[in-house]
């Protein structure tokens, strides 16, 4: 269970999130929403500690991250797997060796083992016979594939999405959207989706968390989503072209 | 205005020794980093002997002859010019045109390479999977640099004295043997350890100055950009600081 406790942040005198309190229960997805540059990205990078909170804790499993050696924060940021928006695919290694990478730095499995293991998760993701080609060779999708491959290459118990629909065509998105709800009904991962893409939202995720001028303004389920009453939230739901209560969106679900 | 140009400059050096320190503290974990070191210490080194030969000849070859210009006389013996070129090159140029050269070559080639891992948060992806990105990263590039430009140092100095005995031969300034014998007169066994010292110095400033101001790339490419130029500026100016630094300190 991750617990983020009243976490203020700002950047210079732009404040970013201001006194942001959430709980991501175990093996639930929850998405993130709101606008761009609401202050999505960093509430993500403070759930790993990539980012410190100026005021606030963030609690995983019992452990006050920011409270922690760096060495004990590295060990605990191993029940993690994240995938960037643009991938984070290491460009001097073929997709082969950074879905290897994790699993040769972290793991004691042999070499004939990683193979095995790099080629399973790869199929998982729909990847197969690129093994070989640079990053740069790969569409944004596949690229993100890799990257989910990468991201769940050491089994990690969270797995933490930023923007993964993103830039994609709505075929690939669907394609990543079903990856992703396979991934944490398979292996009772819980997920946290950063994400604008509304229909991502209903397709893949248990409940939301609304984030509009730097606080959490809306917390709820799905279901919840479809009834809520708080027009800004339904502003933001409505201009991501969903309509609450449509039996399409209804469906997705 | 006064907060920018006076505090900035103070902020960016204690930045910069709070990741030289980082680096430090995580040479414990060496093991993990080693292949990568293997792996600089061939991209800095090894595959900068062919330019830094190159720039050495060229550099002992000159001056071999405009030493030979400036002493034309019946009164000097023409065995001086060996006794000029080889301390020259061994004390100043070979250590010097190595860290200008690979200021651009190797400088400007880490701060695009971690600058362009910053934005495209391939650095964030190390550090999410529990690596420690500087020792991952920044470690290897500084060892190696330490380690493999003494290396360059004594390539571009022996091809450079090489040249110089070349051009003095051939170019009918003065035999092979005289150029050596002249040099031997006034060779001091201290001038190449100093050469070597400046080496390591510079060696340190070009990779630890680039892999800053990579690390700590900001803004997408002109970001890059604007870090690779300053990655190879900087570490031109800090040169020249510490090469005149070395020498009243040391000499």
């Amino acid at each position: 269970m991750i617990e983020v406790r009243n976490v203020y942040k700002s950047f210079g005198s732009l404040s970013v999130l201001e006194d942001v309190s959430l709980t991501v229960q175990d093996e639930e997805t929850l998405a993130i929403i709101g606008k761009s540059g609401s202050g999505k990205s960093v509430l993500m990078k403070h759930l790993m500690g990539l980012i410190k909170p100026d005021k606030g804790e963030v609690i995983v499993d019992g452990t006050d991250i920011n409270a922690v050696s760096y060495q004990e924060l590295r060990d605990l940021r191993q029940r993690f797997g994240m995938l960037f928006q643009g991938g984070a695919l290491f460009d001097s290694m073929n997709v082969f060796d950074n879905v290897a990478f994790p699993l040769r730095t972290f793991s004691p499995l042999p070499e004939d083992e990683v193979r095995a293991r790099v080629r399973e998760n790869l199929a998982e993701v729909q990847l197969e016979g690129v093994e070989d080609k640079a990053p740069s060779e790969l569409s944004g999708g596949m690229k993100k594939r890799v990257a989910l491959a990468r991201a769940v290459a050491l089994k990690p118990q969270y797995i933490i999405y930023d923007e993964p629909t993103s830039g994609l065509d709505p075929e690939t998105s669907n394609t990543i959207n079903e990856l992703i709800r396979s991934l944490s009904e398979q292996s009772n991962i819980t997920s946290i989706v950063v994400t604008h893409d509304m229909h991502s939202v209903l397709s893949i995720a248990d409940r939301a968390a609304f984030i509009h001028d730097q606080r959490i303004r809306w917390l709820g389920t799905i279901d919840e989503l479809h009834t809520a009453e708080d027009p800004v939230l339904n502003g933001f739901v409505r201009a991501s072209e969903y309509q609450i209560g449509k039996p399409a969106a209804a469906t997705n679900k | 205005m006064l907060e920018r140009h006076i505090l900035g400059p103070i902020e960016a050096l204690g930045q910069y020794v709070l990741l030289l320190s980082k680096a430090f503290r995580s040479l414990g974990e060496f093991g993990i980093y080693q292949k990568n070191l293997f792996q600089q210490m061939v991209r800095i080194g090894i595959d900068s002997i062919p330019i830094v030969a190159l720039a050495g000849l060229f550099s002992g070859a000159v001056l071999t002859v405009q030493t030979a210009y400036q002493l034309e006389s019946p009164f000097i013996p023409q065995s001086i010019i060996g006794s000029i070129v080889v301390p020259s090159m061994v004390l100043e140029l070979g250590a010097v045109v190595t860290g200008f050269i690979l200021a651009g070559r190797v400088g400007a080639r880490i701060a695009a390479e971690l600058g362009t891992m910053r934005v495209t948060e391939q650095i964030d992806a190390l550090e999410a999977m529990g690596l420690n990105s500087i020792g991952y990263l920044i470690v290897p590039r500084v060892m190696a640099g330490i380690l493999m430009f003494p290396v360059l140092y004594i390539t571009a100095t022996g091809v450079g004295i090489g040249g110089g005995v070349g051009v003095a031969h051939y170019g009918g300034f003065l035999s092979a043997g005289e150029f050596v014998a002249g040099a031997r007169q006034f060779f001091s066994p201290f001038d190449p350890i100093f050469g070597l010292i400046k080496s390591f110095v510079f060696g340190f400033i070009i990779t630890s100055v680039a892999c800053y101001k990579g690390y700590y790339t900001g803004g997408g490419a002109e970001g890059v950009g604007r870090s690779t130029t300053e990655a190879a500026v900087l570490s031109c100016v800090y040169i020249l600081f510490a090469n005149l630094a070395l020498a009243v300190l040391i000499l």
